[in-house]
């Protein structure tokens, strides 16, 4: 097991994410943070936070739940359950920052870009991700990352957030390798 | 009057801790709290795609749900279509003349018939108590009982419950009045066998002639008692669900007359204010208004009716996608509890 961000990098990895997303976009009035649960949500309230106190602008802040936009009901093997999505604000026109802790195959991203859709037409949609591991089964990239790491197809990328776990830290577990 | 929210970021406070294993839902006397309160937290995650100015998502996009009424419905099943058709369900509506399916054996045939057409999800309504039971035995589909005969109707249980619970919070302690011809009603038992589980307690109100006899001599099932006196019935109460009076299901001689029932057993304002302040009221429908219910308290403040029928759909929704998520092999129908003995009542 290797730590890839200690608590500390974290910290840094999106306090830049944060200047990045207002630097693309130089309007921040047309930009809304929307989180992928369970931790992407947490990161993006970590986002909107760290924007409020650069820029002195409260973006909205929402939580998507994919489940049911999966593409796998078939394939797991029981029931996904299903989170509250909480969307408070109208995204038509608006800079959308999907915003999750790891960019894998692109399956989740997919999702998450068919149920924000079913809101309305937003004017562009990014993504924001603390970790991108590769192995892309769609042709799907990231505008912002934390950190790029490398990673083989059977590895775990682990993603702690104190809001969830109660302490900061993203490990790679790799496969076949015991803990 | 609002739904549990969680903040933006606050996730996993609602992860439920249990694994859906069911395969059917045929009664909801044999589940447990976690699987009742999965099915209501699920209910609630759908009321926000109802919310949605696009109420529809893919999640079973190229599933089937059949729907099969040997019964006279309108709400349910419109309920449950448009439940499907939010999940993106394909849906078949199989209507039966009520005498073509009445004996054991022409259910059979239909059951084929049903099972020819190859749905992944039959909804069925029955007069027959226990028939979705024979059904689910007999079917590869995953089987919803939308109401069997005297028996059980838990989508009608579940939705109470999601509906009490957005009104009044945690149920434990909560006492809620259900009035009226208990006997007939399979509302009733499954509103007692949701609501208690939950930690309700129900109290049961009505003529003597309309309920069971076992349970009118004190011999209730645990957290239900029965009040014949409906003013002391309601004094105090959280809540009251008041039961569609069926007078298609009326024996002779069970009522003196409809208008002794609506004197003694009727909703009205007077009445319902003996209940704690702003306590709601609930009712499945369609209401006989100014028998079991007056027109005031039924489109007053405390009325909850409307918001039944939005709760119906989002809790139809829940079981239809837990459903479709558990694979064949999960679960043989039914855990613990006997099936009833199919009867024709």
């Amino acid at each position: 097991m290797t730590v890839l961000l200690a608590a500390d990098d974290v910290r840094r990895a999106i306090a830049r994410i944060a200047h990045e997303i207002v630097e693309r976009d130089p309007d921040p009035s047309a930009i809304a943070l929307v989180g992928i649960r369970s931790r992407g949500d947490a990161l993006a309230a970590r986002l909107r936070e760290a924007i409020r106190r650069n820029e002195g602008v409260e973006l909205p802040l929402g939580a998507l739940d994919i489940t049911l936009y999966r593409d796998d009901l078939t394939r797991i093997g029981h029931a996904p359950i299903v989170r509250t999505t909480e969307i408070g604000f109208r995204v038509d026109d608006r800079v959308v920052v999907l915003v999750d802790d790891v960019l894998f195959t692109g399956r989740t991203i997919r999702a998450a870009m068919d149920a924000l859709v079913d809101y309305g037409r937003p004017k562009a949609i990014r993504l924001a991700v603390l970790v991108d591991r590769g192995h892309r089964e769609l042709p799907i990239r990231a505008d912002h990352v934390g950190k790029n790491v490398p990673t083989q197809p059977g590895d775990d990328v682990r993603v702690h957030l104190v809001e969830v776990d109660g302490r900061d830290e993203v490990e790679l577990v790799q496969a076949g390798v015991p803990v | 009057m609002t739904l549990p929210r969680t903040e933006p970021g606050e996730g996993q406070a609602t992860e439920a801790r249990i694994r859906w294993q069911r395969r059917h839902v045929l009664a909801t006397d044999d589940w447990s709290r976690e699987e009742i309160e999965l099915v209501l937290q699920q209910g609630e995650a759908m009321l926000e795609v109802l919310a949605r100015p696009m109420r529809r998502t893919p999640a079973l996009r190229g599933r089937t749900v059949v729907l099969f009424f040997a019964e006279a419905s309108t709400r349910t099943r419109v309920s449950f279509e448009l439940a499907a058709k939010a999940l993106s369900a394909d849906v078949v509506n199989v209507t039966v003349s009520g005498s073509s399916v009445e004996k054991g054996e022409s259910l059979l045939d239909t059951v084929r018939t049903l099972q020819a057409l190859g749905g992944d999800i039959l909804v069925m309504r029955h007069a027959a108590s226990g028939a979705p039971y024979f059904v689910a035995e007999r079917v590869a589909s995953a089987v919803i009982n939308a109401g069997d005969g005297w028996h059980a109707h838990p989508t009608q249980g579940l939705l109470d419950a999601l509906t009490l619970r957005s009104a009044l919070g945690d149920l434990a302690g909560k006492r809620v009045v259900v009035v009226g011809d208990v006997l007939h009603s399979r509302v009733a038992r499954s509103d007692i066998h949701t609501l208690v589980p939950l930690g309700a307690s129900v109290t049961l109100s009505g003529p003597p002639t309309l309920v069971p006899m076992a349970w009118r001599c004190g011999q209730t099932p645990r957290g239900v008692d029965y009040e014949e006196d409906l003013d002391r019935a309601l004094e105090g109460a959280d809540a009251v669900i008041a039961l569609r009076l069926q007078r298609e299901r009326q024996e002779a001689g069970l009522l003196p007359s409809l208008r002794e029932y609506a004197h003694a057993w009727g909703l009205t304002e007077e009445r319902v204010s003996r209940m704690r302040p702003g306590a709601p009221v609930l009712h499945p429908g369609p209401m006989n208004e100014g028998i079991e219910i007056d027109a005031a308290v039924a489109h007053g403040p405390r009325s909850l009716i409307e918001r039944q029928v939005t709760n119906g759909v989002a809790v139809r929704m829940a079981l239809l996608h837990l459903l479709a998520g558990t694979p064949a092999e999960a679960d043989p129908g039914w855990q613990g509890a006997e099936p009833p003995a199919m009867s024709r009542r």
